[in-house]
């Protein structure tokens, strides 16, 4: 396996980079603070062809792939995760199911605006009563003439505030069970469909996470996403992909988390030395270090799985489930090694803190990331 | 309106070693980037050429590494690149350079606008811009901090030590800008993608692909000699004065007082 970047992929990452330390760095405790959505960097990174990066470029992307998307989220969540997220669910979970089971016609209209980031695209699968299991999804959606109807809640719904296009699963024949569902592409301002209230949470706290309440919404019949009944296989097939992009995000924070921890043990002294100089907080860096390493290695072996058309539903749960809990670890040890300055906001490792926990958890959680390598290997 | 961008790829950094040889800098190691005044320089080309239509050209001289800044600068909006790169340029002082350049410009043809940035941050000359406008035998402008262009007029305003002056000329002028004038926008991730898809983007001359007199070239053709280069100490000590806010305040105006400053 070759483990270095392309030249093309390098230059990406200088500029992804660049971006992240001017744009996003100053910023970033801000907006966590007011829990405020980024709207005005993410006009600034469409303008830069950064909202569609793996997608052709005749659908308005930027000709590239997944890795290269990784690159993006990864280096954005080292500045920010809220800013990671915000990429990684609209990339992988508003555009690219359209991408990969969209019509010519779908295309057209609601990839080339996601991936040239006029439009901000966002995913709803859980409800009070589904998430992990798939099957107990309540929202409906009834065939009436040429217009499907939806009636259901949605919950912890990323980008929902801000996001143009979602994606919803709704089931189409309650009786099948999985199979009987189904995916849509509707519009924000559809009438009967609002957005309920906005989440309160631990970490990632500029994004924005709410409901999504349809009462009666009226949609194009042409606004169903592949067939009727196919809703759960687009669902498993994006939350692969997705998983993907919270592996990257994870990486990123797990990467400042460690690199925050290294500048800060030179510096700081107690007994008269740098605390860097004491042997057993040196172990705790190597195993810090070593563990970021190995995770990078398979957010990007999972990654190029992906771009060379593999099956990659066991590279990305291994990515997801193994990078999540070193950013949790990482992020956790960061605050320790920084003593009572970890825990106060004036240093950014009580935010990585935070933000690292919910990567354990969103688009699948550790457990579900073991089931599916379970799966993989047993059947 | 058709623009030519002079651009130059520049060490990332202040902390670059030197080689005390041949009084150079060692670029190896050391991250590169486009010199941070070229990219106003483009920017603004970018920005015309939005606004008028016409075509961006960007010419670098440097060694085949520089071919980087140049993807970079067809990602911001160049629609033509070209890398000088040739054995025989190399060791080019600032006149030789300015030569060079000037008779790549000729054989790109017609122009109405060039720019250059004021100065590079690895030799802080401020000489190639208004020695490529002697050659051409056109007017320069330099220090632009802000421009505004009507018709074939062009208006600028300099920056000055001691305030600014309003300039006005006409095409085809070079003009030398300042950070003042605009913030350069992200490279786009597509070009990049083209860039790297279409090798004909940037393209590579050597001194045989356009009109030059071999005997202006290089080190032996530059009247300037590097006789030396150290980097500069500060006889100057600081102290930190230490204490609370009050106690350092009460050490500052006794130290002043000392001083006699007041």
């Amino acid at each position: 396996m070759d483990f270095n970047l392309s030249k093309e992929k390098q230059m990406c990452r200088k500029i992804y980079k660049e971006f992240a330390e001017k744009e996003i760095k100053p910023i970033a405790a801000e907006i966590d603070e007011n829990c405020e959505f980024p709207s005005e960097n993410i006009k600034k990174m469409a303008q830069a062809d950064m909202m569609g990066i793996p997608f052709p470029q005749k659908y308005g992307g930027a000709g590239s792939d997944t890795l290269n998307y990784v690159l993006a989220v990864e280096e954005f969540s080292y500045a920010c995760a809220t800013h990671g997220v915000v990429l990684s669910a609209h990339t992988s979970l508003g555009a690219h199911p359209i991408y990969k089971y969209g019509t010519e016609e779908q295309k057209e209209k609601y990839l080339k605006p996601l991936a040239k980031g006029e439009k901000l695209g966002a995913f709803a699968l859980t409800e009070a009563g589904a998430g992990t299991d798939a099957a107990g999804v309540k929202t409906t959606a009834k065939l009436d003439g040429d217009e499907y109807i939806l009636n259901g809640t949605k919950i912890f719904i990323t980008n929902a505030g801000a996001a143009d296009i979602f994606i919803i699963h709704a089931m189409t024949d309650k009786s099948k069970g999985t199979r009987g569902i189904s995916s849509f592409i509707v519009e924000k301002d559809t009438p009967g469909f609002t957005l309920g209230k906005k989440e309160n949470k631990m970490g990632i706290n500029a994004s924005d996470t709410r409901e999504l309440i349809f009462k009666n919404c009226r949609i194009p019949a042409e606004n169903l996403l592949g067939k009727e009944g196919m809703g759960f296989k687009i669902a498993m097939a994006t939350l692969d992909g997705g998983r993907i992009g919270v592996a990257a995000q994870a990486l990123g924070i797990a990467q400042r988390a460690l690199d925050e921890t290294v500048k800060y043990v030179q510096e700081r002294e107690q007994f008269g030395r740098p605390i860097a100089k004491f042997q057993g907080l040196q172990w705790e860096i190597a195993e810090m270090a070593t563990k970021v390493e190995a995770a990078r290695n398979l957010v990007y072996k999972a990654a190029k799985t992906k771009d060379e058309g593999k099956r990659f539903s066991k590279e990305a749960a291994m990515a997801k489930y193994y990078t999540s809990e070193v950013a949790s670890y990482v992020a956790n040890k960061a605050v320790q090694l920084h003593g009572g300055y970890g825990y106060i906001k004036d240093y950014p490792v009580e935010r990585l803190m935070r933000d690292a926990k919910i990567t354990e958890i969103y688009e699948g959680t550790t457990e579900v990331q073991k089931m599916v390598i379970a799966g993989s290997l047993l059947n | 309106m058709n623009i030519v961008v002079c651009v130059k790829q520049v060490p990332d950094t202040n902390e670059v070693k030197i080689d005390e040889k041949k009084g150079t800098l060692i670029r190896e190691g050391v991250p590169s980037i486009i010199n941070p005044e070229d990219k106003i320089a483009l920017e603004e080309a970018v920005k015309l050429k939005e606004e008028f239509g016409g075509k961006v050209t960007v010419i670098s001289m440097g060694p085949p590494q520089a071919k980087d800044a140049l993807i970079e600068a067809y990602a911001i909006g160049a629609d033509e690149t070209i890398l000088l790169s040739d054995k025989k340029f190399a060791g080019s002082d600032t006149w030789a350079t300015a030569y060079t350049l000037s008779q790549a410009i000729k054989e790109v043809g017609e122009y109405d606008v060039i720019f250059c940035g004021h100065q590079a941050i690895d030799g802080d000359t401020a000489q190639v811009g208004p020695q490529i406008a002697e050659n051409l035998n056109i007017p320069q402008i330099t220090y632009v901090m802000d421009l505004n262009i009507e018709g074939k007029k062009v208006i600028a305003k300099r920056k000055l030590e001691d305030g600014y002056s309003i300039v006005e000329t006409s095409q085809p002028v070079l003009l030398t800008v300042l950070d003042d004038l605009n913030i350069p926008r992200y490279p786009s991730i597509k070009r990049v993608i083209d860039a790297f898809n279409n090798k004909e983007s940037i393209k590579v001359w050597t001194a045989n692909d356009f009109e030059v007199d071999e005997d202006k070239l290089g080190l032996d053709a530059s009247p300037t000699q590097v006789y030396d280069t150290f980097v500069p100490t500060s006889d100057h000590e600081a102290e930190i004065l230490e204490g609370t806010v009050e106690e350092k305040v009460e050490k500052l105006i006794s130290k002043l007082k000392e001083k006699k400053i007041v």
